[in-house]
């Protein structure tokens, strides 16, 4: 092997680290008792390590340049480095939270962790990949050990359900996304992004009608991945039946992958037809806007709403790649980053409200969460408020930067829907935040969770507090990510 | 008179052959059946290979294939009841939905067929010298230039496999054997529990 070939795998370092702890973990799982917290710790040390080693690749050993391997197949850049570490520490905070539910249910508890791992490694390998094969791999490989951890309650018929549903309309998902891309590989006769954007930025004009299939099976396939109209109706449903750990995992790192996979392939590769796939996701955003918060507005169930809002908040997300410039696609990479951390926080609050035998669902059972707990109460409260876009939180700076981008590329009604659309939101939001505070509580039980745990929720609130306050940082980051 | 074009007789046979056996394997009624369409499916796909010089290739679909994988496809397929009341039901009832998508999707592929970027100049029948190693070029391209998407299959493979036994295995399996030396240490005060109650009038 010459040296060039080694140089391929320093920038694919964290990955394989990552590989050779999950298999470690899967290893360790055969000779601990099924009780055991030794998969959990060593899995949490892992995320933790290849965090660092992410960095410290990318800092240190690449310089902080961006570097292409393996036939420009897989690229290492500042936005896939930050990607990364944002979802490696959604991941450890699900991972986290998820430590006790788990533990009370009948799940197989270190084959979760191991899948955990396992779709963490396919989401940085998503956030890196630079060609059609890989970002397909990729794709897939942190979507199955999605499926099977959210059909892992055998105990529950909605679970099994949820993950059936999952796998088969994913599965669709997939399909189409792949008859876009044999579309594309057809015409342009590469797989690599590189490739393919000078192929369409030079013969552009005689290829119109075939790149526009590409175009639109390529997008309605990544639509299905991240959950908005006209491919949602999975959405509601998987996250209500599965296990409330895994609808969190469902719920926040992937769609920071899913935006990596939609980022780089509509403005590296198909950048030339900017205009098609912008009124292609203008219909898209405007439709899951009102979809997803009219339906929010009337449902009982909070895993329900969080679905909806999610697909609302995806819809949110879309703006900023529809203004097409680089101040919109960094408001939209801070908007998903910061929909990941608040919805981490708001899932976690839910999961540390469960005790054994008891599934919170309901809207009802957050009713007088602040005498049963304020701090847990209060941490809801955060998120809600932010979700709903409250100055100081994070949410009101992601949007307002999602609304200046809009508005420098003149596209004033759509500024207007999505206010409007907010407005709509911050009815829903703010019913839940009513419960916890001015509602009599069913029972009057006190809410118990681990030291650990209680320390990683406040950390997560209080970060979206002080990244309202202080945006700055987390701006600077998404703006390098971007402008490369 | 001009030799009889052999290939090209092969091809069209063995493609309408493809195309008629991947038909059956969604129409049949019959599960073992329609398994069955699929080995055949298989079998003419290993033909077309077979003229494009892919020799190694279409002899590990028969191999792998044929040999393994529709086997114990067989086997799950015959251990299963299907209802095929049932099946028929919701085959007319999709119908409509299934023909028009049918339409779309290869409307789609013949439109961009038909385009002038695939013409028969462009797509020759490839010719490699008879000292041509097919399984080589095949290797040597895999584990180069593809080898980061070669390796995340190899893991995805992991993960199906995890997920299958998670899903499925329902912890240690004790049976229903007696355990014996438990028998012997029951005590007493294990079993019986003697309750202090009033007596009842009669």
């Amino acid at each position: 092997m010459t040296v060039d070939t080694l140089m391929n795998f320093v920038p694919i370092t964290p990955e394989l680290f990552l590989l050779v702890m999950a298999c470690t973990t899967l290893l360790l799982a055969a000779f601990v008792r099924p009780n055991s917290q030794a998969c959990y710790f060593l899995s949490q040390l892992s995320l933790i390590l290849t965090a660092v080693l992410v960095v410290h690749t990318f800092f240190v050993s690449d310089q902080g340049m961006t570097v292409t391997a393996f036939h420009d197949m897989f690229v290492f850049d500042y936005l896939a480095m930050l990607l990364k570490v944002t979802a490696i520490v959604v991941v450890f905070f699900s991972l986290l939270y998820s430590r006790s539910y788990n533990a009370d249910r009948p799940m197989s508890q270190h084959e979760y962790h191991v899948l955990a791992l396992l779709s963490t490694l396919g989401m940085m390998l998503l956030i890196s990949a630079h060609g059609l094969l890989t970002m397909y791999l990729g794709l897939e490989l942190f979507s199955l050990p999605l499926y099977a951890m959210v059909a892992m309650r055998r105990d529950s018929f909605r679970s099994v359900e949820a993950g059936m549903k999952y796998f088969v309309i994913s599965a669709v998902g997939s399909g189409l996304l792949l008859y876009g891309f044999s579309f594309l590989f057809g015409v342009t006769g590469s797989l690599t992004l590189t490739d393919i954007a000078h192929h369409i930025a030079g013969a552009y004009a005689s290829h119109d009608a075939l790149l526009l299939i590409a175009l639109v099976f390529s997008v309605a396939g990544i639509a299905f991945k991240l959950g908005v109209v006209p491919f949602q109706m999975w959405v509601p449903d998987v996250y209500d039946g599965a296990p409330t750990s895994a609808t969190l995992f469902v719920a926040a790192a992937p769609k920071l992958a899913a935006f990596a996979l939609m980022f780089r392939l509509l403005t590296h590769a198909m950048s030339a037809l900017q205009a098609e796939w912008q009124v292609l996701l203008i219909v898209i955003a405007v439709l899951s806007m009102l979809l997803g918060n009219f339906s929010a507005l009337v449902q009982t169930s909070i895993k329900r709403l969080f679905a909806y809002s999610s697909i609302a908040h995806m819809g949110y997300m879309l703006l900023g790649l529809i203004a097409g410039t680089s101040l919109g696609y960094t408001a939209a990479l801070f908007y998903v980053i910061s929909y990941a951390i608040m919805t981490a926080a708001g899932f976690g609050v839910i999961l540390l409200m469960n005790r054994q035998g008891v599934d919170i669902n309901e809207l009802d059972d957050l009713k007088g969460l602040s005498t049963r707990s304020p701090w847990l109460a209060f941490i809801m409260l955060l998120v809600m408020f932010s979700m709903a876009g409250v100055p100081p939180l994070l949410g009101f700076i992601a949007k307002v930067q999602l609304l200046e981008a809009l508005v420098q590329v003149h596209l004033i009604w759509l500024v207007v829907v999505t206010l409007l659309m907010s407005v709509v939101g911050v009815f829903y939001y703010l019913r839940i935040v009513q419960r916890m505070y001015f509602e009599e509580p069913v029972t009057e039980e006190k809410i118990h969770y681990r030291l650990d745990t209680g320390v990683g929720i406040s950390l997560n609130g209080l970060l979206m507090l002080f990244l309202g306050i202080f945006p700055d940082a987390l701006y600077v980051l998404a703006t390098h990510a971007i402008s490369g | 008179m001009a030799p009889l074009p052999i290939p090209d007789i092969l091809f069209v046979i063995a493609s309408v052959a493809l195309i008629t056996s991947a038909v059956l394997v969604v129409t049949i009624r019959n599960p073992v059946r329609s398994v069955l369409s699929l080995v055949l499916c298989f079998l003419f796909t290993t033909i077309l290979w077979l003229l494009l010089q892919a020799e190694f290739l279409s002899l590990v679909l028969i191999f792998v294939y044929i040999g393994a994988v529709m086997t114990l496809f067989m086997f799950v397929v015959m251990m299963m009841h299907v209802d095929k009341r049932m099946l028929s039901e919701k085959f007319v009832s999709y119908l409509p939905l299934g023909v028009g998508l049918l339409v779309v999707f290869v409307g789609l592929i013949v439109y961009a067929l038909h385009h002038h970027n695939f013409t028969k100049a462009a797509y020759v029948m490839p010719h490699f010298p008879a000292n041509y190693h097919n399984t080589e070029s095949l290797g040597a391209v895999l584990y180069t230039h593809y080898v980061l998407a070669f390796e995340m299959a190899s893991v995805i493979l992991l993960v199906a496999l995890l997920a299958a036994i998670s899903l499925v295995f329902q912890g240690r399996q004790s049976g229903k054997s007696q355990c014996v030396d438990k028998q012997i240490q029951a005590k007493k005060k294990d079993r019986l529990v003697v309750i202090d109650m009033k007596s009842e009038a009669p």
